[in-house]
């Protein structure tokens, strides 16, 4: 094995992990956050919890691409071949 | 290991490479617009139990429409509803032993990401006309037109790898779970994936919903702004 795959594997690894940092605290905060407001207006779970969804989707888009880089290291590696 | 970024060739039509996501593409809209065809039917004004399905169906898209855009659902439910529908079958088709949902092929997903550019080109051009479509560009100010035009693209492009990303992880993950561990194991991570679907096809129906509604309230003269409003 060459080195060249061999640091695609290990960068695509790291890729994942510190990718998966920081919007799995984004999201914390964002659910933390979020529940606080609905134990405060009940009535207003519904606009919040919707609101959440698409935010989580938001910040979950970080990770996703991290998620896609490290495939396209892992696959489709111009790189290698 | 299968690259999940290559699509799987089933066999050869004239020119065209027939895959499976084609495949299955076509038999979810078969399924979809027979049943929606057999469904609706014969309707009636005292709804049985099955027109009081659809019509819980219609409902629910009208008000999430209506509470996302602040505007009349009519005009959109067409396109939202049908986008919703179909994600969410092809995200739950899965289910199916053998079968592959296409959404988490790269193609089903930018096709679904360039109908969702030209519809909001579509009901911006048709709500405010070309004048008023071309000054949402413009919006808070002229300083911004390039970056709204990098923003049209760019809001487009990340809800196709989003959609892409978390449907393939899915199947990806429920793969190596099972050639690892074995038969059952991978059956609570699939039920996370139903789960995983459902949201999918939520936020993407809701994002199209938000991006045409941003655009057709910046080409007016005077915007009113909507409570849900999100820049994103």
């Amino acid at each position: 094995m060459d080195y060249l795959s061999l640091a695609s594997i290990i960068c695509a690894a790291f890729a994942v992990s510190f990718g998966a940092l920081g919007p799995a605290l984004a999201e914390g905060r964002a659910v933390a956050a979020a529940m606080d407001a609905i134990a405060r207006q009940p009535e207003a779970a519904n606009t919040i919890s919707r609101t959440l969804f698409v935010g989580l989707a938001m910040i979950e888009t970080t990770a996703i691409y991290c998620l896609v880089i490290a495939l396209l290291l892992l696959f489709a590696n111009p790189l290698l071949v | 290991m299968i690259s999940p970024l290559e699509p799987v060739f089933l066999f050869q039509l004239g020119p065209i490479a027939i895959t499976q996501a084609i495949v299955t593409t076509w038999a979810i809209m078969g399924v979809l617009v027979v049943g929606a065809f057999l469904l609706t039917r014969q309707l009636d004004l005292y709804p049985g139990p099955r027109q009081a399905a659809l019509e819980l169906i219609v409902t629910t898209l009208d008000t999430q429409i209506t509470e996302t855009s602040g505007a009349e659902p009519a005009p959109y439910r067409s396109f939202i509803g049908t986008l919703f529908l179909f994600i969410l079958v092809a995200n739950w088709s899965s289910l199916i032993p053998g079968i592959e949902p296409p959404t988490a092929q790269l193609e089903t997903d930018a096709a679904l990401a360039v109908l969702v550019f030209l519809a909001v080109i579509w009901f911006g051009l048709r709500r405010s006309g070309v004048g008023g479509y071309l000054r949402s560009f413009a919006a808070p100010n002229p300083v911004m037109i390039p970056l709204n035009i990098l923003q049209s693209l760019t809001r487009v492009f990340s809800m196709f790898v989003r959609l892409f990303g978390n449907v393939m992880s899915g199947v990806f993950v429920i793969g190596i779970v099972a050639s690892l561990a074995g038969l059952l194991v991978p059956i609570p991570l699939m039920a996370l994936d139903l789960l995983t679907g459902l949201v999918q096809a939520y936020i993407f129906a809701v994002l199209a919903m938000v991006f045409i509604t941003a655009t057709v309230q910046d080409g007016r003269a005077n915007p009113t702004p909507s409570p849900n409003k999100k820049d994103t």
